[in-house]
């Protein structure tokens, strides 16, 4: 079996459990700019360039993947979600995107590797790819609504650097998350569909899309169903919710995307709402009770934690749907999906 | 699956294309986008489905054009929300523009023009965009014009794009719409060859679709709107059955069949088809002959004015609301308009004095629900005159008494009632938003909030819908809103919206028994002075129920095995014979003309609100009247039914042996059947029933069936289109009642002869609405049988999709709507009953029967739990 077939054997058993994010890690480990910035010689002030991490200090990012691990998570993701070309140039860091995705890349290979001789527990390796901060589909312009400040065919090479470099780096599959621009998602979706072509290879992808509101739409506008007609096409492994808010707010728009996507279905909120403060404080517990029900209600294959959670959030989740069946994939139907912002079917 | 936005026939506007729409060019030409961007914000205000853009104009840098356009519109949500189809026969213009399209857009189009190499490359191109086809019916030595030529271009292209794994629900196939009466002998063809064409086409490409471009069929009739209107709709009236799926046509160039000349009607019909014709001239010659009379000519001029054509117009619109006649209300209207000093004053003044007569009649009980309907009609036709005149005066709206938004829920597709709601509120002054058939609680809150609504009216008739207003309420809770909930539909009561519903809103909530009592509950809600005490009383009467549902306690129940105990005992000695004719049987098209003489009137009255038995409500004193107009009307529309061959009545039944465990029924193939036990504790010596007490434990069988009505869908869009909700409303009512004659007939047919254990059974049309036969048909859904969650598994047993063409919605209703489905039992002891309140030991014990999770069946019987 490939990787995709056993992705979708182990996450159809029993829910797979995913990591959580890197950012509070990273800062937990108190990195001075000069630890940021190691030998690469960068001009540029390199402090909050997490990414650069991977390459700078590569314990530090061993021992959060270590630490997800211990707490039960088998997919893994990379720390790059910033490691693109668009988002690096604010660090004047561009010319070392393939770098920094190689050894991103080796860390969690590693990590996953070393802890299979000791357990024998087959673990996933996801390349993570951001949305960059440039959209497609707006115009930051108001008085100029048609202006965009990027083109189609730059963000596809974009993704197409960051891609490659992930999968030589040892990934097993790449993982779009954080989607607010559907259009972005669609240059990357493409970007990989290239990359796996010339390498004569399949790169299973996972595809999150993140909300902005509450009635379920991204920033470019899409409801849920109709983000998933227009991703289809890519045949991902996953798709899934991530970040938007808590697990009871995203909850509506987990139960109609497992509802009719046929594929795994991959969710990972945040620890709760933020507080006036901006902090989660959503305790282990109450996040793991929350997903746990879409566990029960069979809505989830592969499940993991976003901003505000931490390894002790990944291993309460991972204790209250253990040995939970994963959800049954829907059939594929043969309806004509077409979309705008909104579905749009045509009866068979 | 999906929400209201399935479509089985799609209409795509041509206004933004420069080769379909001169103004649109004019405007692209000039540069002036934002006034192109607002030619498609109309079209998709005027309900196009998806938008077609083309730039191809040879002064034009069409892809400059397409990617400015496309780049606008997505900035535009009203324009963006539905699909854009990218129309260029230049590749890299329609590459240039998937660049920018970010939902799912269908390209127009590809073909094998250049070759297969060039047409799998820009295929593959298109699926890692992520985008449907359109594939002309276009090779290497020319495009396709005998009906040959198509279906074996399409058919090679099809088993090259799926040879490449294109998925085959993503292909459109454009087979060439071609002029004909041309003149040339060998263009006679071209119309009944492409509807041939369709027809072969989607045989042999499944789940491909089929698309034509219309405006080319009637190119020699250039300048005689009438006749290419009548041409276009003669056209798809036959290329729709045959499978056609979409065309790209102006809507506005479209006639309602049925009410083109029939002169004209005819002579197209044999012009397209290919008739043969009587006489020396031919069908072309005809055609062109009877044109020459229509140039210029107007509908109306043939109708006689009658008495009241000659009062002061201000009269005749009254006139013409109460009696609802609308064969004038334009030209009156427009006569008010140009007599008013603005054109909101003619709604304001006669419109709505007309509709305020209409009001108090109905209100004192003087009109009834079908009148008033027709009066709607016409008021909706003279407010769509006006409308226009209106915004191009930029007014405010008229002045309205409040704003609610209808819907019927998600996973439901029932929309009679809540029609005629809607239909009452308006001739009452409210401005009624009406979000149609199963419709997601996202889109009813936003709907709510975009149009600054007052309140919102759910409906539902199946069962799981009550769950889904639950679902709507809490997510109103959530969204912080403190407008008044309403509850209708045939499904919800005043119990279940006290327990339920009220509970998970903090806003007022009002259960809505009919549409007589809507007006007098929106506008007590909407009264300074009464909605208080409004809300204190119905808040305190739902208390009252609750509190009464609380004292009666679990005291009425037995526990499961007890109830099992006190099971009812039949007679296996009397148990049915074999069935005389075992297997599937299905039926294509029962005749309508037999069904039409079983139909049961009563209920048909009922959806109507007007309540007496039939045939007696004939002659009711207080509603015979009106009763006898709406059956007059009835007649009528069923003469035309039936004649004409609107519907279709296809059905499917089965019979399988069986054997109960228990509870359950087990079937030959392994198929089990759970069913529910009533646990209400009986008086005297009442069995505690449960159908499967009416199988033997071995050696018996079981029956089950599947009819439904269909080739509604476009007689509606008609009468939608013509602003017609009586037709409308009538229409739906009587395929209802055609379905439910199917049932009954199709019983009737399987006790006489395919299971035939009654064939020498003689029952009276009376006998047999009053069901005084051997053996019941429970559906899925009601008392006996009520978990609707059945419904799969029969329909699975039935192959009743494949066999039929009925489908079922996440939430279980059957598409198409008319349509009634259940199980055959034919012992001579089984009898309906209510299943009614179930323990929590039942729920456990079925959720186990079931193999689903306590929550799943918990949703399933949640109306039988407490």
């Amino acid at each position: 079996m490939n990787v995709r077939q056993r992705l979708i054997e182990e996450a159809s058993q029993a829910i797979l459990i995913k990591d959580g994010p890197y950012g509070t890690a990273i800062q937990n480990a108190k990195l001075s700019a000069e630890d940021y910035a190691g030998e690469t010689g960068l001009s540029a002030d390199q402090k909050g360039n997490n990414d650069l991490v991977n390459l700078t200090q590569p314990e530090v990012i061993r021992s959060i993947c270590d630490r997800y691990i211990a707490a039960g998570a088998r997919v893994l993701a990379t720390n790059t979600f910033n490691a693109n070309r668009i988002s690096q140039a604010d660090y004047g860091a561009e010319e070392l995107v393939g770098e920094i995705n190689r050894a991103a890349a080796r860390i969690i290979r590693e990590a996953v590797d070393a802890a299979k001789a000791k357990d024998g527990i087959e673990r996933f390796v996801c390349g993570a790819v951001g949305p960059t901060n440039k959209t497609l589909s707006l115009s930051p312009q108001v008085e100029d609504p048609g202006y965009r400040e990027v083109t189609f065919d730059e963000v596809k090479d974009v993704y197409r650097e960051q891609c490659a470099a992930l999968v030589e780096g040892g990934c097993d599959c790449i993982l779009i998350e954080t989607v607010f621009d559907t259009l972005n998602c669609k240059a990357a979706i493409m970007a990989v569909r290239e990359l796996a072509d010339e390498m004569e290879r399949d790169i299973p992808l996972m595809i999150s899309l993140t909300l902005t509101d509450l009635s379920g739409r991204n920033l470019s506008g899409h409801t849920v169903e109709a983000f998933w007609y227009a991703v289809r096409h890519a045949n991902p492994v996953a798709i899934g919710l991530n970040c938007s808010f808590g697990a009871e707010q995203l909850r509506p728009h987990v139960q109609l995307l497992s509802s009719i996507a046929d594929t795994l279905l991959l969710a990972y909120p945040n620890a709760g709402l933020p507080n006036e403060l901006g902090e989660y404080d959503e305790r282990p517990e109450e996040t793991a009770g929350l997903v746990r029900q879409w566990a029960e209600n069979g809505r989830v294959n592969i499940l993991g934690g976003c901003c505000g959670s931490t390894p002790e959030h990944i291993a309460a989740m991972a204790r209250a749907v253990a040995g939970m069946p994963g959800r049954k994939i829907p059939e594929r139907d043969t309806k004509m999906r077409l979309a705008g912002l909104e579905p749009f079917t045509i009866a068979a | 699956m999906s929400d209201l936005s399935t479509a089985r026939f799609v209409n795509i506007g041509e206004r933004t294309n420069v080769t379909g729409s001169a103004r649109f060019k004019k405007l692209v030409m000039a540069d002036d986008y934002a006034d192109a961007v607002e030619v498609a914000r109309q079209q998709v205000e005027n309900g196009a489905q998806i938008i077609d853009v083309n730039m191809d104009e040879g002064l034009l840098d069409a892809k400059q054009a397409m990617t400015t356009f496309l780049k606008l519109i997505t900035a535009e949500p009203d324009i963006a929300r539905v699909p854009v189809m990218i129309d260029s026969s230049k590749w890299e213009v329609i590459e240039a523009g998937l660049q920018c399209v970010s939902g799912k857009p269908i390209v127009n189009s590809i073909s094998m023009k250049e070759g297969e190499d060039a047409f799998l490359q820009q295929a593959r191109k298109c699926m890692n965009y992520g985008a449907a086809v359109v594939v002309m019916a276009f090779d290497e030595t020319g495009q396709a014009d005998t009906k040959e030529r198509k279906v074996e271009i399409c058919k090679r292209a099809y088993d090259l794009l799926t040879g490449i794994g294109f998925p085959p629900e993503d292909i459109i196939f454009d087979p060439n719409v071609f002029a004909v009466a041309t003149g040339i002998e060998e263009h006679d063809r071209y119309g009944l060859d492409f509807i041939e064409a369709v027809r072969e086409i989607k045989a042999a490409c499944p789940h491909a679709k089929t698309s034509g471009g219309l405006s080319n069929l009637s190119f020699s009739f250039r300048g005689n709107e009438m006749v290419r209107r009548a041409m276009h709709s003669v056209f798809l009236y036959h290329a729709i059955p045959a499978g056609l799926d979409m065309a790209i046509v102006n809507a506005g160039q479209l006639d309602v069949y049925d009410q083109i000349d029939p002169d004209l009607r005819d002579a197209c019909e044999d012009v397209i088809l290919m008739r043969p014709v009587e006489g020396e001239e031919s069908a072309t010659e005809r055609l062109i002959a009877l044109a020459e009379s229509y140039k210029g000519r107007s509908k109306e001029d043939d109708r006689q004015a009658a008495e009241w054509r000659g009062w002061p117009v201000e009269r005749r619109l009254e006139h013409a609301l109460v009696k609802g006649i609308d064969a004038h209300v334009v030209e009156d209207t427009e006569e008010a308009r140009l007599n008013a000093e603005k054109p909101i004053h003619v709604i304001e003044g006669p419109l709505m004095d007309g509709m305020n007569v209409v009001g108090d009649l109905f209100g004192s009980g003087k009109m009834f629900l079908p009148q008033v309907v027709k009066s709607a009609r016409v008021m909706k036709k003279a407010v769509a005159h006006l409308i226009p005149f209106i915004e191009a005066e930029k007014e405010a709206g008229a002045k309205k008494k409040g704003t609610i938004v209808m819907a019927t829920v998600k996973g439901d597709v029932h929309d009679i009632g809540k029609n005629i709601v809607g239909v009452v509120l308006q001739c009452n002054g409210y401005e009624v938003v009406d979000l149609g058939v199963m419709v997601p609680w996202s889109r009813i809150l936003a709907e709510a909030n975009d149009n600054d609504a007052d309140m919102i009216g759910l409906s539902g008739l199946i069962t799981p819908s009550l769950d889904e207003m639950v679902t709507v309420a809490e997510e109103m809770q959530t969204a912080g809103m403190t407008m008044p909930l309403l509850i209708g539909g045939a499904t919800t009561s005043k119990v279940h919206t006290a327990l339920k519903i009220d509970g998970a809103y903090e806003g007022p909530v009002v259960h809505v028994l009919d549409a007589s009592r809507a007006v007098g509950v929106a506008s007590r809600l909407l009264s300074d002075t009464q909605r208080d005490a409004f809300v204190e009383q119905t808040a305190a009467e739902y208390e009252d129920v609750r509190a009464k549902r609380a004292n009666k306690g679990q005291s009425d129940l037995m526990p499961l095995a007890e109830a099992r105990a006190n099971a009812f005992v039949a007679d296996m000695d009397e148990k049915p014979a074999a069935p005389a004719k075992p297997g599937l049987h299905v039926f294509d098209h029962w005749s309508l003309a037999d069904l039409r003489e079983t139909i049961d009137w009563t209920p048909f009255f009922r959806a109507w609100e007007l309540h007496g038995n039939y045939p007696a409500i004939l002659k009711d004193e207080v509603v015979g009247e009106s009763a006898r107009a709406l059956w007059s009307d009835a007649q009528a529309m069923l003469d035309r039914i039936v004649e004409e061959k609107w519907l279709t009545a296809k059905g499917v039944c089965g019979f399988w042996p069986a054997r109960r465990e228990g509870d359950d029924v087990v079937l030959g193939n392994g198929v089990r059947l759970p069913f529910l036990r009533q646990q209400v504790k009986k008086s005297r010596d009442r069995a505690n029933f449960c159908l499967a007490d009416f199988i033997d434990e071995s050696d018996d069988w079981i029956g089950g069936f599947a009819v439904s009505i269909h080739g509604i869908d476009d007689h509606i869009a008609h009468f939608k289109a013509e602003n017609d909700d009586y037709s409308d409303i009538l229409l739906k009512a009587l395929a209802d009642r055609f379905a439910e004659s199917f049932a009954e007939r199709l019983h009737q047919h399987v006790r006489t002869d395919l299971w035939g254990y009654a064939p020498g059974e003689q029952l009276t049309n009376e006998a047999l609405i009053k069901e005084q036969y051997r053996g019941i048909r429970p559906a899925p859904g009601y008392p006996a049988c009520p978990d609707h969650s059945l419904k799969p598994i029969l329909f699975h047993l039935l192959q009743a999709e494949a066999k039929t063409g009925v489908q079922l919605t996440e939430s279980f209703a059957m598409l198409p709507t008319a349509a009634v489905s259940g199980f055959y039992f034919a012992h001579p002891a089984s009898e309906y009953f209510g299943v009614a309140r179930v323990g929590r030991d039942q729920l456990e014990d079925y959720a186990e029967r079931r193999e689903v999770d306590l929550a799943t069946a918990e949703r399933w019987i949640r109306p039988n739990l407490d």
